[in-house]
């Protein structure tokens, strides 16, 4: 029933920012900053070398060294510095290759879900042949070919999965298109291009923008990989996966070279998803 | 006659999570506002409201799919009303429900037989394909209709399908909720009759729940009008029907468009 | 002339079964025809075809849809979807999906006539305002600045109405524009479209399965049964005698609260054979 002003309670429900949408911007904001003005942050030079403080722990523990917060490593760099400087390459990684796979992906997936009939007969049997390759295999295949390097890294993350954007974003538009406003519009006399894009892609944008969040995660984890199995940038320049692989080495010795960056990791990862989640729950026009 | 259920101040509210506060639990909508009602062993009984009415939430508390606030359902002398699960399961089989979709109501990769054999099981009844067979025949379904599935039939054989696997339990209530108002008009007519001869052939209790006035007209000795929550009319049918009381009664009457282009319409 | 004439169309699925079988109708300016039949009958199939948004898995076979004089089918398709834009309209079924979630209700009504019809932006946002005004909304600029989902089922449809007139099309399908709404909401939704269509003077094909609705806002109704119109005749004389075995058995299948002994009646089985019979006749007759 309406009420005096023809609304009803819908239009009355607020939505909240959830604390998972704050918690998970905040660090991956304060992780932006860091990277941005890594060397003016960063307490240490994260390549210097100094063996008589190779492996100090951190700071609240016995033994540790002063101005070494997180302790450092068996050639005595500084682990927190490694981490600050390793932020740089995780977001630059997550953020070019997560747009790149997403423009692709969502491009792809959105002309095959609305235009049907051969566009989507070509795109979707692409994708069913690109997704038979094992992914870490075709990644080092592809590093291998192209040689080590941030492209490299970048280029075979999108040419890995733009699949995973493709195929839901094809879905979605497919479900879309039943819809009756879509009927209207062609009525309308408004052409294919026209309703892919003001009536289609509006409402597939929640869920690319979810995606989106979570493919620069999973960027994160595939550079952190490659790194660990040496197939990322120089072994000089600090990666989290870099430090990962070395920590491991000293595990039992120095557990602290090992962990700092893994927890780094885990929680930016996290906060990709989280971050993802809780932008669907604030601006999706329709509760779901 | 007995009271198969009776039913005082039932009230239910529902929490709004929408509106749920980050810490703290969520305020409640209240559906059912305090019914009071009874329905005797072999009535067929009709429950109407437009949507929002809250007819589908006091079906779905009749048969405990649902657990109300307060107030008390009483079923054959038991108070149901805040029994468990592992308490109810002995009572399920007496009270049954028809759904309003039959198509997401029967699970499409099983065959009509084990559709129906499936609740059968589940109460550990014997004689199992008898009592399939039996309920095929008693809703008009040929036997071989068993090794069927969902997809294979028309709406009208697949609500027929949902009201055999009701009958085959030989509950002493049945809930039907909405279950023509998917169908086509002729579709609808046969089911109709079929229910009709149901509950004189096995003294079937029902409670019909429709937003059709028409159809309810039909079927039902008593009809029961709900709105926003609360009963504004509960009176034999044909009193009903012949000087309706509650104004929303008189509103739903007057909308209906009969199929006769003499009537007038304002 | 007459406005919208339906000649012979043929509609089937593609290397598939036949949907429609030469239906032919006419509606001219100011009159509503229901299109009634069973569900999988072809009456939205009719509505779809005139509107140039039949499924991609259904193709014409034959026939002429002629607006105006001219032959829908045999313009090019760009052509095609320019006379349609300017002149008809749609009202769909389900007002729920009907109107894009992320879009405010404004633009939905504005943007087509700006971009498509070429109209001023302020012209139609003037437009729109008085649309929304005679379709009885209350706070038209509230409910412009609106999302869809703030809104309750009977205000939508009352939205879309508005928006089917807004360019004044000379013809207008509506798609069972009330099956999913309350009969008391159904009611102000179907005299709003009786209404507006007598103003407007547009000509209206009323999809329905609701006998009970024809009777109240159509003058002229085609019943289908299998994609075969069985019968096509006036309102008055319909409702009076029904002159197919098959219409006369829906009617009477039709419930009627009046009188608890009429309606609700199944159709017999042997109506529903010789009306199929009908069907396989005409397609041996016409392969």
């Amino acid at each position: 029933m309406l009420d005096a002003k023809g609304m009803d309670g819908r239009s009355l429900i607020r939505r909240r920012a959830g604390l998972r949408l704050w918690l998970s911007a905040g660090w991956l904001t304060l992780l932006c900053l860091a990277a941005l003005f890594a060397p003016w942050i960063a307490p240490k030079d994260p390549l210097a070398q100094d063996l008589f403080l190779g492996r100090m722990p951190p700071f609240w523990m016995a033994g540790s060294e002063p101005g070494y917060w997180l302790g450092t490593d068996s050639l005595g760099r500084d682990v927190l510095s490694r981490i600050i400087h390793g932020a740089r390459v995780a977001l630059t990684v997550a953020l070019v290759a997560g747009v790149i796979t997403c423009l692709i992906g969502a491009t792809l997936g959105l002309l095959a879900g609305f235009l049907r009939g051969w566009v989507d007969m070509v795109i979707s049997r692409l994708i069913d042949i690109w997704m038979a390759f094992p992914p870490v295999l075709f990644s080092i295949l592809l590093i291998a070919v192209l040689g080590p390097g941030l492209i490299s890294i970048i280029i075979a993350i999108v040419v890995i999965d733009w699949t995973r954007f493709a195929r839901v974003v094809r879905a979605e538009a497919m479900a879309q298109g039943a819809m009756d406003y879509v009927a209207s519009a062609r009525v309308a006399g408004r052409g294919r291009i026209g309703i892919m894009l003001r009536e289609i892609l509006p409402n597939v944008l929640p869920t690319i923008c979810v995606l989106l969040t979570l493919e620069m995660g999973i960027a994160v984890i595939v550079e952190a990989i490659l790194s660990f199995v040496n197939l990322s940038i120089s072994t000089d320049d600090p990666t989290w996966g870099g430090m990962i692989s070395e920590g491991r080495t000293a595990i039992h010795q120095a557990w602290w070279v090992l962990v700092f960056p893994l927890i780094t990791l885990f929680l930016t990862v996290l906060s990709f998803s989280q971050l993802g989640e809780g932008l669907k729950d604030r601006f999706d026009p329709v509760l779901r | 006659m007995t009271d198969l259920y009776q039913i005082a101040d039932l009230r239910l509210s529902l929490a709004d999570m929408t509106a749920k506060p980050l810490f703290g639990t969520a305020p409640r909508i209240e559906i059912l506002k305090g019914l009071s009602f009874t329905i005797p062993k072999g009535a067929v009984v009709g429950i109407v409201g437009g949507s929002g009415s809250g007819k589908s939430t006091l079906g779905r508390a009749l048969v405990r799919l649902l657990e109300p606030s307060g107030g008390t359902i009483r079923f054959d002398g038991t108070d149901i009303t805040h029994l468990t699960e592992p308490d109810l399961r002995p009572l399920r089989r007496r009270f049954q429900m028809i759904f309003q979709d039959p198509m997401s109501s029967l699970n499409p990769r099983h065959r009509v037989g084990t559709i129906i054999a499936e609740p059968l099981r589940l109460h550990g009844l014997d004689a199992i394909p008898d009592r399939v067979a039996r309920a095929l025949h008693h809703v008009g379904l040929p036997q071989a209709f068993a090794t069927r599935f969902p997809h294979e039939l028309s709406g009208g054989q697949r609500q027929r399908v949902g009201i055999a696997r009701a009958i085959a339990l030989e509950p002493d209530f049945i809930l039907a909720d909405e279950i023509v108002s998917g169908l086509d008009v002729s579709s609808q007519a046969q089911v109709l009759n079929l229910l009709e001869r149901l509950v004189a052939e096995l003294g079937l209790t029902l409670a019909f729940i429709s937003h059709d006035l028409s159809v309810i007209r039909r079927l039902c000795q008593r009809t029961i009008v709900l709105h926003r929550g609360e009963i504004v009319e509960d009176r034999p049918t044909a009193d009903l029907f012949a000087a309706p009381k509650a104004a929303y009664t008189r509103d739903l009457l007057e909308a209906i468009p009969l199929p006769d282009p003499a009537q007038p319409w304002v | 002339m007459t406005y919208l004439s339906i000649r012979d169309l043929s509609v089937r699925l593609k290397g598939g079964p036949s949907l429609l079988r030469r239906v032919s109708l006419d509606v001219e300016p100011g009159e509503v025809r229901g299109l009634v039949g069973e569900s999988g009958a072809g009456k939205s199939m009719i509505g779809k075809a005139v509107l140039g948004i039949l499924p991609p898995s259904v193709e014409i076979t034959g026939g002429q849809i002629l607006l105006d004089g001219t032959d829908l089918l045999t313009l090019p398709p760009k052509d095609r979807r320019r006379r349609i834009g300017a002149s008809c309209a749609l009202i769909p079924q389900d007002p729920l999906t009907a109107l894009n979630p992320s879009h405010r209700i404004g633009p939905q009504i504005t943007d087509r006539l700006v971009d498509i019809l070429g109209w001023t932006r302020a012209d139609a946002e003037a437009r729109a305002k008085a649309l929304l005004a005679e379709v009885q909304i209350p706070d038209p600029d509230r409910v412009l600045r609106a999302y869809p989902h703030e809104l309750s089922g009977g205000m939508r449809q009352r939205i879309l109405i508005a928006s089917a007139f807004a360019a004044e099309p000379k013809l207008i399908v509506a798609d069972e524009p009330t099956t999913a709404l309350d009969v008391t909401v159904q009611k102000q939704i179907l005299k709003l479209i009786a209404g507006m269509q007598a103003r407007h003077g547009t000509a209206l094909l009323f999809v329905t399965h609701d006998l009970g609705v024809v009777s109240k806002v159509c003058q002229y109704l085609s019943v289908l049964y299998a994609g075969m119109v069985v019968e096509d005749a006036t309102v008055v004389d319909f409702f009076a005698a029904p002159r197919h075995a098959y219409s006369a058995a829906l009617l009477a299948a039709t419930p009627k609260y009046t009188d608890p002994a009429a309606g609700l009646n199944p159709v017999p089985d042997a109506v529903i054979d010789a009306v199929r019979a009908e069907v396989a006749a005409f397609d041996r007759g016409s392969a």
